[in-house]
């Protein structure tokens, strides 16, 4: 049973809203303290029970093509000529047809590209040395890199937000190394792929989908390098380190 | 350049202006149609719900300020439409009134003696749980665990002062605990 004193912060300890001053002082706390420590991971596995339990209801396909199409209405066609809407309907035929087999084209290679990056952030997470290089400190990771990937790039200051590095290793994507940072916010591992733009592919055209297996997904290109920054934390928190990351790049 | 289909959504509110509603809006689309249909417990009625709430969002959405939160925006939205709904009302009256007891926030967060071990709840129980709890515990508790909103955005999204975020969010881990233990002894 949680003590006294602690018990009643326990909860805004777990969500993440005590002030830094106060958590830290009830993190050292929880360390020499069993009925808090054993009160606080009863808590986290309540929260993540619920937080899977909160995805259990998913649109299904119709519905969301519905609100898709009413979201992106298709333009109204001219009719400044009478044959107009014979040639549009054979025209629009042709594009669709065309689209819709480019489309197909990218999204599976999307998906594809999506579910591999997907396999190496839960190979990372099951690993037994998630890291190669551990630390904390930008100033070791990125140097660790030199030499070994055949581009380099910067890491953003966390200093004053919710993430933390732990730290990175060599990824290889289509045969093309690159790099792969892990960062953590809350109780949350981020991966954070960094490959040359040409491993990658030419750049996708499809619609908008940023998860993968569950997984969250941002993306961006910037000097040739494509980045990809996937987890299980919540869009606005992988927004954000998406927003440092293209800040420093 | 953003690479195709996973677009970029901008963090700040300046941003978040210069996109179109469809790219703000749709990467929620997902969850909140989790959330309507946790709060209506009904798939057609989520679907409803959803469809509402973007047609007032984007009909809103000229009025949506800058330095305001787009997602805590479009959950308000969506829960006021449900509050309003049929079944909103229905629960809205069936349900009791002293939910905001005057009742020690501190008593209610401690350790208690019928805490149990969430832990060994399997899913349905779980699941069945939330489907009983009151309304007003379970989307404070989807929000807060599952959205993982911070307490000012809880309080922005149901227009209630952060203490009241705290102290209610306390009662429905509460009772949510009672629950489980009176379904776990059935």
């Amino acid at each position: 049973m949680a003590c006294e004193l602690w018990g009643g912060k326990l909860d805004a300890y777990l969500d993440g809203e005590l002030p830094a001053a106060e958590e830290r002082t009830l993190r050292e706390h929880l360390q020499g303290c069993p009925g808090c420590a054993a009160e606080s991971l009863q808590r986290l596995q309540t929260k993540r029970a619920i937080a899977a339990a909160g995805q259990r209801f998913v649109p299904d396909a119709a519905f969301r093509a519905r609100m898709q199409a009413r979201l992106s209405p298709a333009k109204p066609a001219r009719r400044s000529f009478r044959w107009f809407p014979a040639l549009a309907a054979v025209a629009a035929l042709v594009v669709v047809g065309v689209l819709f087999v480019g489309q197909n084209r990218d999204r599976a290679r999307e998906q594809n590209l999506l579910g591999e990056l997907a396999d190496l952030h839960v190979a990372t997470l099951a690993s037994a040395n998630p890291v190669d290089v551990i630390s904390t400190d930008r100033h070791t990771v990125k140097p660790w890199f030199a030499g070994k990937i055949p581009f380099t790039f910067n890491l953003p200051e966390l200093n004053g937000t919710p993430f933390v590095l732990v730290g990175g290793r060599i990824s290889y994507l289509n045969q093309s190394p690159g790099a792969e940072l892990i960062f953590r916010v809350r109780q949350h591992q981020i991966s954070v792929f960094i490959f040359q733009d040409r491993a990658v592919g030419s750049p996708a055209v499809t619609t908008n989908s940023g998860t993968a297996l569950s997984f969250t997904v941002r993306s961006w290109s910037k000097n040739g390098l494509s980045y990809f920054v996937l987890g299980d934390a919540s869009g606005d928190d992988l927004d954000k380190l998406s927003s440092l990351l293209k800040a420093s790049s | 350049m953003p690479i195709g289909s996973f677009t970029l959504v901008c963090v700040s509110s300046n941003h978040e202006l210069s996109m179109s509603f469809e790219e703000l809006a749709l990467p929620l689309f997902d969850r909140l149609y989790s959330f309507a249909h946790w709060l209506t417990q009904n798939r057609e009625e989520a679907e409803d719900l959803v469809q509402e709430t973007f047609a007032k969002a984007l009909k809103g959405f000229s009025s949506f300020q800058q330095g305001t939160n787009f997602r805590a925006w479009m959950y308000r939205i969506l829960r006021n439409t449900f509050l309003t709904s049929r079944t909103g009302l229905k629960l809205a009256a069936m349900e009791p009134l002293d939910l905001e007891g005057n009742e020690d926030m501190l008593s209610a967060a401690g350790g208690t003696p019928e805490t149990i071990l969430l832990d060994r709840l399997d899913q349905q129980l779980l699941w069945q749980t939330l489907e009983q709890l009151p309304v007003q515990h379970r989307e404070i508790l989807l929000l807060c665990e599952v959205e993982e909103m911070s307490y000012q955005d809880i309080a922005s999204t149901l227009a209630v002062p952060i203490g009241t975020v705290m102290s209610r969010l306390s009662r429905a881990r509460k009772a949510l605990r009672e629950t489980a233990r009176r379904l776990q002894k059935n």
